[in-house]
């Protein structure tokens, strides 16, 4: 039995359905009754209830893009900050494929503290010192982060950046952006020029605020069209 | 026993006016502080909470992290504004030490802390005003909070305390109240699941008056949720008006 409709929003708690019904998302099974374990929208996506959380943090999985920012340079490699719970380590030998003679050469050669990395994540262990380790070897354009700028906006709605199926960012890219999207909720972007970057910076908060009320494709692509107009993109 | 200034019961009516069952003007709000991850402001009649959670993140020192689970920590405070007659001296007393450990004890059971291994949730409540019941509206603002944050909790958890005055069961003590009443039990419940995680008690009560202040307090906390879901729903549906128009 369901006890919840499409496009509700529910909160920590609410019910959402009988544990025979198949759900997923944020939510949590006490004495056979599915319940939100998070402020979250409901969708039904054939059959399925999902709630999607509308708030909360980063969790690092492995193969995640993420943006981060380093934060130390160490003997062997850097401590990156990229929003998680848990410490992110940078080693040299996935920073790059040449050798470095660490007793000759300066890590901070390579990256420095401040710098903005866009990295994948390698691996997550938490018997280790820094439980994400990095990489910048697996995966394509990955590396330091020499232009463009960085937007940051709740990693919940990472998904709604890319949308279903990738339409959300397919239009986005109408904008004619260059566009990155990390996991945790840091975006990098280079656009032609100020007038796109100001559209983009607008459709990605609009993202971040508006993702719980339906329609949110059509507005963004209402506030590309007026960019492309010519106009400001400001309504 | 120390008598009041004013008679505390008269004739059914306590002495700002309220019925025994009744809450004061209940004022909540949520997302307060854009600084923190989540935050909320809640006011039970004079007594006003704010709550501010961040995290989870990386635990510092690293050595105090738990393999299993996060570690919560709570602060409880209170401004040096927030009383009425001595400032209060804004070092943690030993009493609020304790507050905040009552608090995290309450707020835990609620949290699915084993999802964040090796990490921490800090939540920080300030009393901005202090007028009786301080640690039950610090408990719901730490709660509306941490949902706010976007938590993994199994509910909210809803404080309200209730008390004995004259013999009569009373909701949600003022500050006259819980100076000169003969009981004050503080409770602690989830709404939706029916549970409760803090229950403290102290003055002397019969079986009956307990049983009798057990219902009112879930009474109350059902009330006081009403309004922390207007609340909670208010961010989101004041934006979608927005973007209505």
């Amino acid at each position: 039995m369901k006890y919840v409709s499409p496009r509700q929003v529910i909160f920590p708690g609410d019910p959402v359905a009988t544990s025979d019904e198949s759900v997923e998302g944020a939510v949590y099974i006490d004495e056979g009754k599915y319940r939100a374990s998070s402020i979250g929208l409901v969708e039904f996506r054939d059959n399925k209830i999902v709630v999607v959380p509308l708030e909360g943090s980063y969790r690092p999985k492995p193969g995640d893009v993420v943006i981060g920012y380093v934060t130390d340079v160490l003997a062997s490699g850097w401590e990156v900050d990229v929003r998680a719970p848990l410490a992110a380590w940078l080693p040299v030998n996935e920073a790059t494929a040449k050798y470095i003679d660490l007793e000759k050469t300066s890590l901070t050669s390579l990256l420095n503290v401040g710098d903005a990395v866009i990295a994948a994540v390698k691996d997550v262990d938490l018997t280790d010192e820094f439980p994400v380790m990095l990489t910048l070897r697996e995966g394509e354009r990955l590396g330091k982060i020499e232009s463009g700028l960085v937007v940051e906006l709740s990693p919940v709605k990472v998904p709604r950046v890319i949308g279903k199926k990738g339409t959300m960012i397919s239009t986005i890219s109408e904008l004619g952006c260059d566009v990155i999207v990390g996991q945790n909720g840091r975006i990098w972007a280079k656009c032609p020029g100020p007038e796109a970057e100001l559209a983009l910076l607008q459709v990605i908060e609009k993202i971040d605020r508006e993702s719980h009320v339906a329609g949110l494709t059509d507005r963004v692509r209402a506030l590309i069209e007026r960019y492309k107009g010519g106009g400001s993109a400001r309504p | 026993m120390k008598q009041p200034p004013v008679p505390l019961l008269v004739e059914g009516r306590r002495a700002d006016g309220r019925a025994p069952d009744q809450m004061r003007d209940v004022r909540i709000s949520v997302g307060v502080i854009s600084n923190a991850d989540g935050s909320a402001m809640v006011s039970y009649g004079n007594t006003t909470a704010v709550a501010a959670v961040y995290g989870p993140r990386e635990m510092h020192p690293r050595h105090l992290s738990l393999p299993d689970k996060a570690v919560m920590r709570v602060r409880y405070h209170m401004a040096p504004f927030s009383t009425k007659d001595e400032r209060k001296n804004p070092a943690p007393s030993r009493r609020e030490i304790e507050i905040s450990k009552v608090l995290r004890e309450a707020l835990e059971p609620a949290i699915f802390l084993e999802q964040f291994p090796r990490s921490r949730i800090d939540v920080f409540v300030e009393i901005v005003q202090a007028d009786g019941s301080t640690r039950v509206a610090s408990l719901t603002a730490a709660s509306l909070a941490l949902a706010d944050a976007g938590v993994p909790m199994r509910d909210l958890v809803i404080g309200v305390s209730v008390g004995l005055v004259n013999g009569v069961v009373v909701l949600d003590l003022n500050g006259l109240e819980d100076n000169y009443g003969e009981g004050d039990m503080p409770v602690g419940y989830m709404p939706n699941l029916g549970r409760i995680t803090l229950l403290q008690l102290d003055g002397a009560w019969s079986r009956d008056r307990f049983a009798e202040a057990v219902k009112l307090a879930v009474k109350g906390a059902e009330y006081v949720y009403g309004k922390a879901r207007e609340a909670l729903k208010a961010k989101y549906f004041e934006i979608a008006e927005e973007v209505a128009k």
